[in-house]
């Protein structure tokens, strides 16, 4: 059996054939249009007539725009309160997985919202949670509390799109820091029992510190994802009461689809961008994402 | 932080057995399981929830709003989503009166998912192997341009391909849902060239010494032995374009391109002036989530065990 490595080909005729259809794709409908985006954010663009460029006027209107600095508050908010509490809850899943089963079937009931889409449960709660006829305030007046209108007052507003979506994710991000977890040996918690020490004291001094990369990722791509919130918005109320729920994404589809002004809604989705890499670079210096204390 | 000591002697392959029990441990324990059977209850009660509401009728259901049960059960929910109930009669029992295209929507999202499944999952893996197995000059910093792509959100491009999509004339119509995500995603072609990159390369050398060219080997060879990622990838990616809605609904605005996220958008918004008809709309959510439920269970334990950062390192 011939032992020889094959002689050296160039396989580059074979290769572009190979990456055509890819590299297509990926200059297309990825590259192209990021760069259009970027300058369609310097033009009035209504879609019907070509674009025509104006400069910076339309990031000017942006400084300006009270409706664009409240979508940029209202969406910081909601990001603060869905990726706050998700990341904690899903934590606490995860170890609490690990404890009892690695078995599938626990993991897949807490997987089961995220394989429904964003308005399926953005329905089902719209539902749950209505003022008048759902179970939600129902069990709350059993209880002696007062209704709450969630998703028609501005206070509660923004928490309620914030659980729905907790709801959705929690099981994904718990079951990504799972996956986590089981790169942590047994060794190290066998050790830290020998020592002496409780289940909360290794969680706290062994597990946490480990899964700080995992955690660091878990949060990049959560926190990007969360700022990204548009289908339950659209679903549930809109932007409303009033401009209480008008996330960035939800402002910029209304400026492009409702207004047909797609160079405003572009320089806002410029902004976005701008907004996501500083906190992506943020965030990865911050955890020191790429270095493990497994090493 | 460091751990200092040294590791008690422990079997090669970590051992994933949970800890002996002692005294104490049960209350541990029980609070967990307590823990998780809440969690449980809370992830799984919506969809009862659902179906208990689509299963009863819309007058009914403030008088009986405490109970667990369908309340004066029908199957008038699910018969307007199907459009087998009359205008008059759906008007009476609290509907919009306007029949739902249901079988069409399903259609759509098929025809859509499939595509944008098979092509990109296709596409993907021969440019994998183009960066994975095929000698060529530049491969490595053409790969590191795709890389870079992934950091594109691609929420930024969703303006930019609508004009596009326009220009080509392909608004309202599913290919032109379909087409950006048809031919590749970087996550893809990632992923693939990872696993391929670990295939043991003497079956591949033994087949091309006997004549076969790269070509076949692509075909014969790789691709079956791959056949477990590209299920796992096509399943996600399957998953992911049944869900989505943003970009649909840009794309779409008739019925001829509407798929069910979309629709149940609209479904929403038809709501009638007496109130929403919620058992309309639940039966018609239900409907909409039940495919993607029954995929889960079919691939449950494919599914879950695909989700970590295996590979991504």
């Amino acid at each position: 059996m011939a032992g020889t490595t094959t002689a050296r080909r160039d396989d580059t005729r074979l290769a572009i054939l190979f990456i055509l259809p890819a590299l297509l794709g990926f200059l297309v409908f990825l590259v192209w249009p990021a760069l259009r985006g970027l300058y369609l954010s310097f033009t009035k663009f209504n879609l019907l007539t070509p674009p025509e460029f104006n400069g910076l006027d339309n990031y000017i209107r942006m400084a300006q725009d009270p409706v664009f600095w409240n979508a940029m508050r209202v969406t910081i908010y909601y990001v603060v309160l869905n990726i706050g509490f998700q990341t904690v809850l899903a934590l606490v899943i995860a170890v609490m997985m690990q404890r009892l089963t690695r078995r599938t079937w626990l993991r897949g009931i807490v997987l089961t919202p995220y394989l429904v889409s964003n308005v399926v449960a953005a329905m089902v709660f719209l539902w749950i949670l209505d003022y008048q006829l759902g179970i939600g305030n129902k069990i709350l007046d059993a209880i002696g509390v007062d209704k709450i209108a969630f998703l028609s007052s501005d206070t509660w507003v923004i928490p309620t799109i914030a659980f729905i979506n907790v709801w959705r994710h929690v099981g994904y991000t718990a079951l990504l820091i799972f996956a986590g977890l089981q790169t942590v040996p047994e060794t190290v918690y066998e050790a830290g029992r020998i020592d002496g020490a409780s289940e909360v004291r290794m969680f706290r001094s062994i597990t946490v510190p480990l899964l700080r990369p995992i955690l660091a990722l878990v949060l990049i791509i959560t926190v990007v994802g969360s700022f990204q919130v548009f289908d339950t918005v659209a679903i549930t109320t809109r932007g409303g009461p009033v401009d209480s729920s008008r996330v960035l994404q939800y402002y910029i589809y209304d400026v492009a689809f409702g207004r047909f002004q797609f160079g405003y809604a572009s320089a806002m989705s410029v902004a976005l961008l701008i907004v996501l890499v500083i906190i992506t670079f943020v965030q990865y210096r911050l955890t020191r994402a790429e270095t493990s204390d497994l090493s | 932080m460091t751990t200092t000591t040294t590791p008690v002697a422990a079997p090669a392959t970590a051992d994933r057995v949970a800890p002996p029990e002692r005294a104490g441990f049960n209350i541990g324990r029980a609070f967990a399981w307590l823990f998780m059977i809440l969690v449980i209850l809370a992830s799984l009660f919506p969809f009862y929830w659902m179906l208990r509401t689509a299963l009863s009728s819309n007058n009914a259901l403030y008088a009986g709003s405490d109970s667990l049960l369908p309340v004066q059960p029908s199957l008038g929910g699910f018969e307007r989503v199907f459009g087998t109930q009359s205008g008059q009669e759906a008007i009476d029992a609290g509907g919009a009166g306007q029949p739902i295209n249901f079988w069409r929507y399903l259609a759509n999202s098929v025809v859509v998912s499939t595509l944008i499944t098979a092509g990109q999952v296709f596409f993907s893996a021969m440019a994998a192997y183009a960066f994975a197995r095929l000698q060529w000059k530049h491969r490595e910093k053409v790969f590191g341009f795709f890389l870079a792509g992934l950091m594109i959100p691609t929420i930024f491009t969703l303006l930019p391909n609508f004009v596009l999509i326009k220009q080509l004339g392909l608004v309202d119509t599913l290919l032109g849902i379909a087409l950006p995500s048809m031919l590749m995603t970087p996550f893809a072609v990632f992923f693939l060239r990872q696993f391929f990159l670990g295939i043991s390369r003497e079956v591949e050398e033994a087949a091309l010494v006997e004549g076969a060219s790269k070509v076949r080997v692509f075909f014969r060879l790789i691709l079956p032995m791959s056949s477990a990622p590209i299920a796992t990838l096509s399943i996600l990616t399957y998953i992911t374009s049944w869900n989505d809605y943003f970009w649909p609904l840009m794309v779409s605005y008739t019925d001829n391109s509407r798929v069910l996220t979309v629709a149940l958008g609209v479904f929403k918004s038809q709501t009638p002036q007496t109130g929403p008809d919620w058992a309309g709309l639940m039966a018609a959510t239900l409907v909409a989530a039940l495919p993607m439920l029954l995929l889960f269970m079919i691939f449950a334990k494919r599914i879950v065990n695909s989700i970590g950062f295996s590979g991504i390192k």
